[in-house]
């Protein structure tokens, strides 16, 4: 692949989590008895009209705030071709006056990835199609539930800004952060919440003329995305080391197979026939509702990553990782608490990014007084890093506590500073050649040292003070 | 103004196959004789310069209606289905599908 | 006819409400006007009797108990068989609806139900209420009650054809480019065309969605007026629902045209008829002798209405009637794969009219054509409404004729779309703009058939318009020698 570029557009389909369709008062709720969440509007019978839901403009705004798009006035247009998941044949979507224009989202590593438009639409039914292998070209029937016809759907599509295949998992992992954190998404791709169009094409690394697309339908998981593209833009490049041409064509990710395939399309002329939805009026939010969506925004990703690397005085590539770790399970409020109650912040990323994490249902539940209380025990050496495990096992299995109470409980009392004195002259004078060496500049004998004295006093000494003793004692 | 195309067969042939519609050659035949001749009467509209008109598609300046987000009473999945005309496991039943949606 | 007059619907409410009839007899006197004549008029599709007879007999224990049944109660209607009603076949005159039964009412029909009125079925159309003759009925034509040899136009025909025929004092019917005021013209009875966004359009299966509203046919203005007060009004259902109250017409009834300025419109009697156009200087000598001041007044975008409604109407159909693909409801003709079903059902349940104003609604939004003539079209509608604000501002309604010609025999037309498409000449202006017209019977032509002279007027100025609309049928009922016309 060495002399060719891969670039990326993705669409991103959200589902937004409203009480109610996009166009009728039928729940939207995922999971129910197929045909169970339908009226005569989103089954599309005759007569029925549509009545555009409050939320879901609410949701799509929130969704151009967190973007840095520009809100604007819009329209619905009818989108005209048949499926049968689509019960009026046509798709009610916004056209060429979106909701939201233009805007941008910045990923973890730096880079900036421009956003097109982030517009309405409506979602369509769900098939299955039954019959040999249950794959839909060798189907010998389908089957049609509507529950999901008419779900509010924001589409989100980024300009083609994307280079890599782990940019594009990057992309829609954050763009997933992002939606989560406007309240509009739940997020949840294997409930088809987000669902993933990329369009992939190659080009000679430097060429300023972008090549033939392929569009990959329908990738609903982030390892299915990094994949596909990877595959697509290495099939591509075979083709044109090979002389021949890429047909721009919608392919499948197959799964199993690990590899995209063209779809068997019937033989089909696709004119969308796009005219202004004449059952719906336009869409003008005022700056006020504007303002309001924009303010219900919550704290996005980029924020809370700066908030907790500004927490550190230069955070390490593993802090990196603890960072992204603590937002993406929700835990770094947790932090900012400990921190703001004076507890060390590395210590408080640490604690929270390994012992929480193991125990998420109980972490998110974990007060954050009590958290704050047991960092700053731990960080005045009161307790030892195990002790201080232990302490915040015993608080995840029991839902919260004190953690003082619980330490004396368990017998946890930092050594006095003379027995401490007294143990560190016991090890010495039993190890006297160690000694000597460690005098001499062997430094990394204090670990040697740090562990004789854990083991005599059953892990009660504070690392720290030994060190410090041991220090004192070298002169 | 460019006058479009006038109308003919394979105009006819093309936009009965979108709409899913079937003609017999009979038909190809008369359908394109009389939308022509509406085709033509319509050139009086299609040769008009109304560059800078605004188009109307609502003769009625109305703007954001919306409904609140609450639920209501949905149908029930008997009634529904009692329309179709085959279903299975309480789905609508159709014939297979060849291609994917667009 | 051979019956006496029957009683219009105001004089019949009035008898139920105060206990002189029943609205039980009045039902079964309508069924039975239907058994003796409508094999052959055939202005239903569907009579339903039962649900009838279970109708007006709650309006009657609701009188009995002394609660008010409402405006309309014990009136029978009809209504045109595009509009949903629950468990009641709701066909479209479509072969490819035959059997289906809405499992929801229209908002006209809850509103007609409430006020006290008995739905006593379901009645002809064009398929898909596209016509002008109610011959493009999927199940057989409708003949005029005056004339079985002519047609009832259309397409509420129908609708017009049992007011006509005295089956009942209202019918509801539906007008997306004179579909209620042409039928009502050509039958001799009042249609009205209320402003876009005054009736509520859910459960009215679409045709040209920007276009379509539903009103009223009736024997006269004053029961068209208390039938609009009834189906009028905001419904949260429908987006292009104008917001407020519904509509107050009555009190304009009787208010005269002393002052009003009328312009009798230039391209409403220019190629009409010209029986039709004596009618219509009749109607205007009418008024002006009544004290309103007469002119002439021109609007001659006017002349572009017929093109562009060709273009926008069935435009919007082809997206409208893509829904029936033999899925979920209606005709399903089987094929090997879906698309083959799709296009197996749409053949064969469509009609030749309804397959024409697709392909050429499709051909319309089309690439490569939407500029030229959908994009068109819709900056001609603005044209037009600036062309009617120019007139309105110098006088305060205008009048004209409803339809070309009187009722035209029967397969007339039927091989020639523009022929039929004529017929809508004068009627489609006031759809494009989204403006009230009524449709009143002024007379006869030289062939002994009804006449309607048409009253347009401005957005939301129905009270104006029925002003000037009793006017018109007062003089009407003077000038045959009929006293107060026996109604109203
Ligand atoms: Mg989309
Ligand atoms: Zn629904």
């Amino acid at each position: 692949m060495s002399g060719w570029e891969t670039v990326v557009g993705l669409e991103v389909h959200c589902e937004l989590r409203t009480r109610t369709k996009l166009f009728c008062s039928c729940r939207n709720a995922f999971g129910d008895e197929p045909n169970t969440n339908v009226c005569p509007v989103c089954l599309g019978l005759p007569g029925s009209l549509p009545v555009l839901n409050e939320q879901a403009v609410e949701l799509a705004m929130r969704i151009g705030a967190a973007l840095g798009a520009e809100v604007r006035p819009s329209t619905f247009h009818r989108k005209n071709y048949f499926y049968p998941d689509m019960p009026k044949d046509y798709q009610i979507s916004q056209y060429d006056e979106p909701i939201n224009v233009g805007g941008h989202l910045d990923l973890p590593d730096g880079s900036r990835v421009g956003i097109v438009r982030a517009h309405l639409e409506e979602d369509t039914g769900k098939t299955s199609h039954v019959g040999r292998a249950g794959r839909i070209h060798a189907a010998d029937y389908s089957l049609v539930d509507y529950n999901r016809s008419g779900v509010p759907l924001v589409e989100i599509v980024s300009e083609p800004d994307i280079r890599s295949a782990a940019q594009a998992r990057l992309y829609a992992a954050e763009l997933q952060r992002v939606l989560v954190a406007t309240g509009a998404s739940d997020g949840r791709m294997e409930e088809g919440s987000m669902r993933v169009d990329a369009n992939v094409s190659v080009r000679r690394a430097g060429s300023p003329v972008l090549g033939t697309r392929c569009e990959i339908k329908n990738l609903n998981s982030l390892r299915s995305l990094r994949a596909a593209v990877e595959f697509e833009a290495a099939r591509q490049v075979v083709l044109l080391e090979a002389g021949d041409r890429v047909a721009q064509e919608t392919r499948h990710w197959d799964e199993q197979a690990g590899r995209t395939l063209a779809m068997r399309s019937k033989e089909e002329a696709f004119d969308y026939r796009y005219f202004l939805e004449p059952d719906l009026v336009p869409l003008e939010p005022d700056p006020a509702w504007r303002d309001r969506a924009a303010a219900a925004v919550g704290m996005l990703p980029g924020a809370r990553r700066s908030r907790l690397a500004g927490l550190l005085d230069a955070p390490g590539p593993s802090q990196a990782d603890q960072i992204e770790a603590l937002i993406d399970q929700g835990l770094d409020d947790l932090v900012v608490v400990a921190v703001a109650a004076g507890a060390p912040a590395a210590l408080a990323m640490a604690r929270a990014a390994n012992e929480l994490a193991s125990s998420m249902e109980a972490a998110v539940a974990m007060d954050g007084g009590a958290f704050a209380a047991l960092v700053v025990l731990e960080g005045q050496g009161r307790l030892t890093a195990t002790q201080s495990k232990a302490v915040l096992a015993e608080m995840l299995a029991s839902g919260g506590g004190d953690p003082v109470a619980i330490a004396a409980a368990k017998g946890f009392e930092s050594l006095p500073d003379d027995a401490l004195r007294d143990v560190v002259g016991g090890v010495i004078e039993a190890n006297p050649q160690e000694w000597s060496r460690l005098c001499g500049g062997e430094d990394k004998l204090t670990g040697f040292f740090t562990g004789q004295v854990m083991k005599a006093t059953g892990g009660k000494a504070d690392g720290k003070a030994v060190a410090a003793e041991l220090r004192r004692r070298r002169g | 103004m460019t006058d479009p195309a006038p109308l003919g067969r394979a105009d006819v042939a093309h936009v009965a196959a979108l709409a899913r519609l079937s003609l017999t050659d009979d038909e190809l035949e008369r359908f394109t004789g009389q939308l022509a001749r509406v085709i033509e009467h319509a050139r009086d509209v299609a040769a008009l310069d109304v560059g800078d008109v605004l188009p109307t598609s609502h003769a009625l300046p109305i703007r954001n209606v919306l409904r609140p987000d609450e639920p209501g009473p949905c149908l029930e999945r008997d009634v529904v289905l009692a329309q179709a005309p085959e279903t299975e496991d309480g789905r609508f039943k159709v014939p297979r599908i060849v291609g994917d949606a667009p | 006819m051979s019956d006496a007059a029957p009683l219009s619907a105001v004089q019949m409410a009035a008898a139920v409400r105060a206990g002189e009839r029943t609205a039980a007899d009045l039902v079964d006197e309508s069924l039975a006007r239907i058994g003796r004549r409508d094999g052959e008029v055939h202005a239903f599709l569907h009579v339903a009797a039962d649900e009838a007879r279970a109708a007006a007999a709650e309006v009657d224990v609701m009188a009995a108990a002394g609660r008010d049944p409402g405006p309309l109660a014990g009136v029978p209607v009809a209504l045109k068989d595009n509009l949903c009603t629950r468990g009641l076949p709701t066909t479209c005159a479509s072969k490819i609806l035959q059997g289906w039964r809405p499992p929801y009412d229209a908002t006209v029909v809850e509103r007609l139900r409430a006020a006290g009125a008995v739905v006593v079925g379901k009645t002809n159309l064009d398929e898909f209420a596209m016509g002008s003759s109610t011959e493009n009925s999927g199940f057989g034509p409708t003949r005029h009650p005056r004339d079985p040899s002519r047609v009832p136009g259309g397409s509420s025909g129908g609708s017009a054809a049992a007011v006509a025929a005295g089956y009942v004092p209202v019918g509801l019917g539906s007008d997306t480019g004179g579909s209620v005021r042409q039928p009502a013209a050509l039958c001799g009875t009042v249609g009205v065309k209320p402003t876009y966004g005054v009736v509520s359009r859910y459960g009215l299966v679409a045709f040209a969605s920007s276009l379509d509203q539903i009103g009223p046919i009736t024997t006269c203005v004053a029961d068209a007026a208390v039938v609009l007060e009834v189906i009028g009004g905001h419904d949260p259902r429908d987006s292009t629902s104008l917001a407020g109250p519904p509509p107050r017409i009555t009190e304009a009834l009787g208010r005269g045209v002393d002052g009003l300025r009328v312009g009798v419109c230039r391209e409403l009697v220019d190629g009409t008829a010209p029986d039709v156009a004596a009618r219509v200087a009749e109607a205007a000598e009418a008024l002006a002798s009544s004290g309103a001041s007469v002119e002439e007044v021109s609007v001659p975008e006017m002349r572009y209405g017929l093109s562009a409604y060709y273009l926008i109407a069935p435009a919007e159909a082809s997206s409208n009637l893509a829904r029936y693909d033999g899925a979920r409801y209606g005709l399903r003709v089987d094929a090997e794969d879906v698309a083959g079903m799709n296009t197996a059902t749409r053949t064969a349940g469509f009609g030749a009219e309804v397959k024409r104003r697709i392909m050429l609604g499709t051909y319309a939004l089309s690439a490569g054509y939407y500029d030229a003539y959908y994009g068109k079209a819709q900056r001609v509608r603005t044209l037009l409404i600036d062309a009617f604000a120019r007139a309105y501002a110098r006088v305060d309604v205008l009048v004209g004729a409803t339809a070309p010609t009187t009722a035209f025999p029967l397969g007339d037309r039927v091989d020639d779309p523009m022929a039929m498409y004529m017929s809508d000449v004068c009627t489609i202006p006031s759809n494009l703009a989204g403006h009230p017209a009524i449709s009143v019977p002024f007379g006869e032509g030289d062939d002994g058939m009804p006449v309607g002279v048409q009253v347009l007027a401005p957005a939301l100025h129905e009270e104006r318009m029925f002003q000037v609309a009793a006017v018109v049928e007062r003089a009407a009922h003077q000038r045959s020698g009929s006293p107060q016309g026996g109604r109203s």
